[in-house]
C-alpha cells in the first residue's frame, strides 16, 4: 500500500516560502498568480492487512514526526 | 557538587555542527565537558569504554547545527531519536533539576520534543510539541548578531550570573520564529509571563522592542529565548557559545588590535559565557 501524506500550513499560519514563490513568479511575469502556498509531500509504501490499519499507523506518523500540530495540517491519500 | 563533579555532555548526531565551541565555554571555566553521540547511550555497537548512560552527566547540551540535515523539519529527526531511547531518562533528568540547554537547532529540538514551553512541572516532556520554531517571515537564513533584552526576573538558572541587560549573541537559522497555538497566542504569553519563562526577546540597538531586521525572524512577542517552568531547561535561538570571547564578536581588525581583544583572559569576557558560567555555578550549589 502507498499513501500520500500532505503536510499543509494551517489557515492563517505565515508561509514565506509560498509568499516568496508568489514574488518571483510575479517577477517572471505571471501577473495572475494570486496566491501560492507550500506543501511537503512524504509518499510511505507500508505493509499492512488492511487499509484502515495502514491509515491508523500513518496518521500516528503524521502525530509524531511528519507534522507539528501548532502549525501543520495534515492529509492522507492512498495512491495504491 | 563539587567542580571536579561536573561534567557536561554535548549531544551529537549527523549534521550538528556547533559542538567543539559548546564543549570549549565549559572547559574555558575550568569544568570537564565532552562530545557525546547519542548512539552511545543505547547502541550495542560501541566500545565498552565508549558507553554513557544520562547519570554519567550532570548538564546536558543540544547544540547548533543542522542534526539529520533539517529535514522533515529542524530537530524534528534527533527528537525523534531522543523519544525513542532516552525519553524516560532525560524527563527523569529534568525532574531531578539537571540543567539541560538547547541552542539554535538544540531549542529546535528541544520544542520538538515538547520539553519547551515546558509548562508541567510533574510531566517535564509533552506528549505533542506545544509550539513551533517555524520559519523566518523573510523567508532567509538570518545569519548576524543580535540585540537581546534579558527579562528573566530568577527562574532561569541560565542566566543568573548575566550582568548585563542588553547582550549581543548572533543568530544563523532559517527556521527560528517562535510560534504559538493559533488564537491562543496570548494565553500562552500570559503563562509563560506568569511562570517567569521568558527569557531574551529581540530588541533594537537602543533597547527597544522592535520588528524585521531586530526581530530577525518575527517571532511572537519578540521571544528569542525561553525556559521551562521549573527553570532548568533553557532553548535559545541565538548562539552564546559565539559570543564568549570579545574577538569572536568584532570583525574590524583595528578595533581588535586598537582594544587589546586577543587575548583569552582579563576583560576579553563576553556576555556569552555568563550562560556557560550560571550552569557551572548552579551545578556546584546542586
Amino acid at each position: 500500500m502507498i499513501a500520500s501524506v500532505y503536510i499543509e500550513l494551517k489557515e492563517g499560519v505565515t508561509d514565506p516560502e509560498g509568499e516568496a514563490t508568489k514574488k518571483a513568479l510575479h517577477l517572471l511575469g505571471f501577473k495572475n498568480v494570486k496566491k501560492v502556498s507550500s506543501i511537503k509531500v512524504f509518499r510511505i509504501e507500508i505493509d499492512s492487512v488492511s487499509r484502515d490499519e495502514a491509515e491508523k499507523e500513518v496518521i500516528e506518523m503524521c502525530e509524531k514526526l511528519l507534522a507539528n500540530p501548532v502549525i501543520h495540517n495534515y492529509r492522507i491519500e492512498w495512491v495504491d | 557538587m563539587e567542580k571536579d563533579e561536573i561534567r557536561i555532555a554535548v549531544m551529537r548526531i549527523e549534521g550538528t555542527n556547533c559542538e567543539d565551541e559548546s564543549v570549549k565555554a565549559f572547559k574555558a571555566l575550568g569544568v570537564y565537558a565532552e562530545t557525546v553521540h547519542l548512539k552511545q547511550f543505547y547502541s550495542d555497537f560501541i566500545k565498552e569504554e565508549e558507553m554513557r548512560t544520562i547519570w554519567d552527566y550532570s548538564c546536558i547540551v543540544f547544540p547548533g547545527g543542522f542534526s539529520a540535515g533539517d529535514y522533515v523539519r529542524a530537530g524534528v529527526i534527533f527528537s525523534a531519536r531522543l523519544k525513542s531511547v532516552l525519553r524516560k531518562d532525560l524527563e527523569e533528568f529534568i525532574k531531578e533539576g539537571y540543567p539541560v540547554l538547547g541552542i539554535c537547532n538544540g531549542f529546535q529540538i528541544l520544542v520538538e520534543l515538547g520539553a519547551l514551553p515546558g509548562f508541567d512541572e510533574d510531566r517535564p516532556i509533552a506528549d505533542k510539541p506545544e509550539m513551533a520554531l517555524s520559519i523566518n517571515d523573510s523567508n532567509r537564513f538570518e545569519c548576524r548578531p543580535t540585540f537581546l533584552k534579558h527579562e528573566n526576573k530568577g527562574k532561569c538558572i541560565f542566566t543568573r550570573r548575566l550582568k548585563r541587560e542588553i547582550v549581543v549573541f548572533p543568530v544563523a537559522h532559517a527556521e527560528g520564529k517562535v510560534t504559538f497555538p493559533m488564537g491562543r497566542e496570548e494565553e500562552y504569553l500570559n503563562t509563560l509571563k506568569e511562570n517567569d519563562q521568558i527569557v531574551f526577546r529581540y530588541v533594537d540597538k537602543d533597547g527597544n522592542y522592535a520588528g524585521y531586521p531586530w526581530n530577525p525572524n518575527g517571532s511572537y512577542y519578540n521571544i528569542a529565548g525561553i525556559c521551562n517552568v521549573k527553570g532548568n531547561v533553557f532553548g535559545l535561538m541565538p548562539h552564546p557559545e559565539r559570543a564568549i570571547w570579545k574577538w569572536q564578536l568584532y570583525s574590524d581588525i583595528d578595533l581588535l588590535v586598537e582594544n587589546d581583544f586577543w587575548e583569552l583572559e582579563g576583560n576579553n569576557e563576553a556576555d556569552g559565557l555568563a550562560i556557560f558560567r550560571s550552569i557551572v555555578e548552579y551545578l556546584l550549589k546542586f
